[in-house]
């Protein structure tokens, strides 16, 4: 096994921002979220954030808490999520997968079981939301002894002392949250974020992912001109809303988003 | 938390929780990066001022002039000879201004977000009584005042629904999830992450990231305090044992706080046995759940499986919550404190009697500590004494009440 798909991503092409897009995981089914993570790919994904389903998804907007409750209405387990994983692995051994979610299934599953099978699934990174750096020690511990990445949230409110802490703690990249809100609130200010990931990157020896509040090709390009990957997430989780019914046109609609975030992106890279 | 740390070495009232929160393995802070720095500022704030005497003062002038404390233990005299056995003594909190123990905690937060700046309050409620108490809060000292509610509950509890609203308050429909009490408060926390400069969120019971249960509690340890000199100067000594219904558990830790170093006193907390613990519909963490992490701690949680938080069952709202504090949950676990749960039968049943035998109506949720009581009391003998925390009145209840009985008021 390699030790980090996630490194080997970024350290691919020195030229090319990651393109990270976040779905929910069993959202409108587990078997949907399989063929939407090759789509994905094919639409230029470098890595992809899964989210495993919670019923109380505190730091989530509307657009995220309707996704978690279309996958719980079919009971979808993070053990499952991570079996949905195993399967993507049959055929894509390269993308990089980060569950992304809440520590409840994680704690109730046991840390040492949860690091065992991502481990097992081929999971790379793990980024549990409401597990900030002061308690996660014994889950970093059980994930890193599996090689896989714990992967940590910034804000723009977070003080430097902070920052190196989560810098030390953290491996994979560090997930800048560019606004003060939850996913999927507002729109982002390109030059705020720039200013703070520089910062950030003073601290910092891994990469610097931005997301929450990225909606369109054109913010997409404009962040990655400052971050090393930028995450998606409501906007593409509400084209499942949207189109979950239909998945022959869901797969259409979200090749040509995310591709148009990808495209627009290069564009970006090549400009400068 | 105290310094001296050698002169209370052995207290439990002293030692916990420690600086970042925990009640052993329970509490701490699981919240997401972009509530840190609001709940550590507010950390930050809350030890300081919790040893400023100022700010202790003004605390216990609101309690007295404002609250309308000292409010009495009461003998309950008939109930006790009905019951044949100990003596059952109520501790007044339903007198209090708004009727129930909640003004305690809201006045002492209101009092810190006044001393740090903030002047848009958000809440959440679930009967409405918190909400209700925070509304007072905010329209006593001129603040903007928000309480998320579930839709479900908007429904159940509207009476309350008006008296926030007349006290001046925007009250929030929440419609995601389950639509209650949980859901108001992931509400109330999104909306906290999204405005935290200028807002401070008064959170109703002894739960939440680090400080709140600690606070919580420690601005309803004037319950515990009280029944402490009222028992000496009724009876001459400390009661055999305290017993409080426990939902969130903000009454609960609030009586029992000041007991936890005296070891002949008991402590009973009881929950929500709903339809009875063995149909699983009920709202009883400690007695039939299993440890896990939401809402910023880690406690006892109703929850399947798979970690999902499920929905909970009791008749009175106020105890329809999937978590409780998590110093109720370190008690259970070292053994201070024992959780039993009382049905929405039992309870129904001790509300009744209260009413016909001592002239009180009590609130559903304190009816649980009622029924406890009721079911010990003639096993022990008449030197015994329970005091039970009627934590609130029962006036919000009755269209549940004639509910029940196929009345339409």
């Amino acid at each position: 096994m390699t030790r980090s798909r996630i490194a080997a991503s970024f350290a691919k092409d020195a030229n090319r921002k990651l393109l990270v897009p976040y779905i929910t995981a069993g959202d409108p089914s587990l078997d949907i979220t399989l063929d939407l993570m090759h789509t994905l790919v094919k639409a230029g994904a470098d890595v992809i954030e899964l989210g495993i389903p919670f019923s109380d998804p505190m730091a989530d907007g509307p657009v995220i808490q309707a996704a978690c409750e279309r996958a719980l209405k079919n009971n979808v387990t993070l053990v499952q999520v991570m079996e949905t994983v195993k399967r993507f692995r049959q055929t894509n051994t390269e993308t990089a997968v980060v569950l992304m979610g809440y520590m409840n299934p994680v704690e109730i599953l046991g840390y040492k079981k949860f690091a065992e099978l991502a481990s097992d699934a081929g999971v790379d990174g793990a980024l549990t939301v409401d597990l900030p750096p002061e308690e996660a020690g014994e889950l970093v511990e059980e994930l890193n002894a599996k090689g896989i990445d714990s992967i940590f949230l910034l804000s723009p409110t977070t003080p430097d002392a902070r920052v190196k802490q989560v810098c030390e703690i953290g491996s994979g990249y560090i997930y800048y949250v560019s606004l003060k809100g939850v996913t999927g609130a507002a729109n982002i200010d390109t030059a705020e974020v720039a200013g703070k990931v520089s910062h950030i990157k003073s601290f910092a020896d891994i990469p610097v992912a931005v997301g929450f509040g990225i909606r369109d090709a054109a913010s997409a390009a404009a962040i990655s001109e400052s971050a090393d990957a930028v995450v998606v997430g409501s906007v593409l989780v509400s084209l499942v809303g949207e189109h979950g019914d239909n998945p022959e046109l869901l797969h259409e609609k979200m090749f040509e988003t995310v591709n148009g975030m990808r495209v627009a992106m290069d564009r970006a890279g090549e400009a400068s | 938390m105290n310094t001296a740390v050698e002169s209370v070495e052995g207290k439990l009232s002293q030692q916990f929780p420690d600086s970042r929160g925990h009640f052993g393995v329970y509490g701490g802070s699981f919240i997401a990066e972009t509530l840190m720095d609001p709940v550590s500022e507010l950390q930050e704030a809350y030890a300081h001022y919790r040893l400023d005497k100022e700010f202790i003062a003004e605390f216990e002038w609101e309690l007295k002039n404002f609250v309308g404390r000292p409010n009495p233990l009461y003998h309950a005299r008939r109930m006790s000879s009905e019951l044949g056995g100990a003596q059952i003594w109520l501790k007044r909190e339903d007198l209090n201004h708004t009727g129930a123990h909640k003004i305690n905690n809201t006045v002492g937060q209101a009092l810190l977000a006044r001393r740090m700046g903030k002047k848009r309050i958000i809440a959440e409620t679930g009967a409405g009584q918190h909400g209700v108490a925070t509304a007072t809060v905010c329209a006593r000292w001129g603040m903007e005042c928000i309480v998320y509610m579930g839709e479900e509950d908007i429904v159940r509890q509207a009476p309350n629904v008006f008296r926030m609203k007349l006290l001046g308050a925007t009250v929030v429909p929440v419609t995601s999830g389950s639509r209650t009490l949980k859901d108001a408060l992931n509400e109330a926390m999104r909306d906290w992450v999204g405005n935290v400069d200028d807002t401070f969120y008064i959170i109703g019971t002894a739960a939440g990231p680090h400080p709140y249960p600690a606070m919580v509690r420690d601005f309803n340890s004037v319950i515990g305090k009280e029944i402490k000199e009222q028992s000496l100067e009724h009876t001459g000594r400390l009661p055999d044992a305290v017993i409080a219904c426990v939902g969130g558990g903000s009454n609960a830790i609030g009586a029992f706080h000041p007991f936890l170093d005296d070891k002949d006193v008991d402590l009973i907390g009881v929950e929500a046995g709903g339809d009875g613990l063995e149909t699983g519909r009920h709202a009883a963490p400690l007695s039939a759940g299993k440890p896990g992490v939401l809402h910023g701690n880690r406690t006892y949680l109703m929850e399947d499986e798979a970690g999902q938080i499920i929905e909970t069952h009791s008749v009175s709202a106020g105890l329809d919550y999937p978590g409780v504090g998590p110093e109720h949950s370190w008690l259970k676990d070292i053994g201070r404190a024992q959780y039993v749960a009382a049905t929405d039968t039992e309870a129904l049943d001790a509300t009744h009697k209260l009413c016909r035998i001592e002239g009180i109506i009590p609130a559903l949720e304190s009816a649980h500590a009622l029924a406890h009581a009721m079911k010990i009391a003639p096993t022990m003998g008449a030197d015994i004494n329970l005091v039970v925390n009627l934590s609130g009145r029962g006036d919000k209840d009755i269209n549940t009440l004639a509910d029940i009985e196929g009345i339409t008021l």
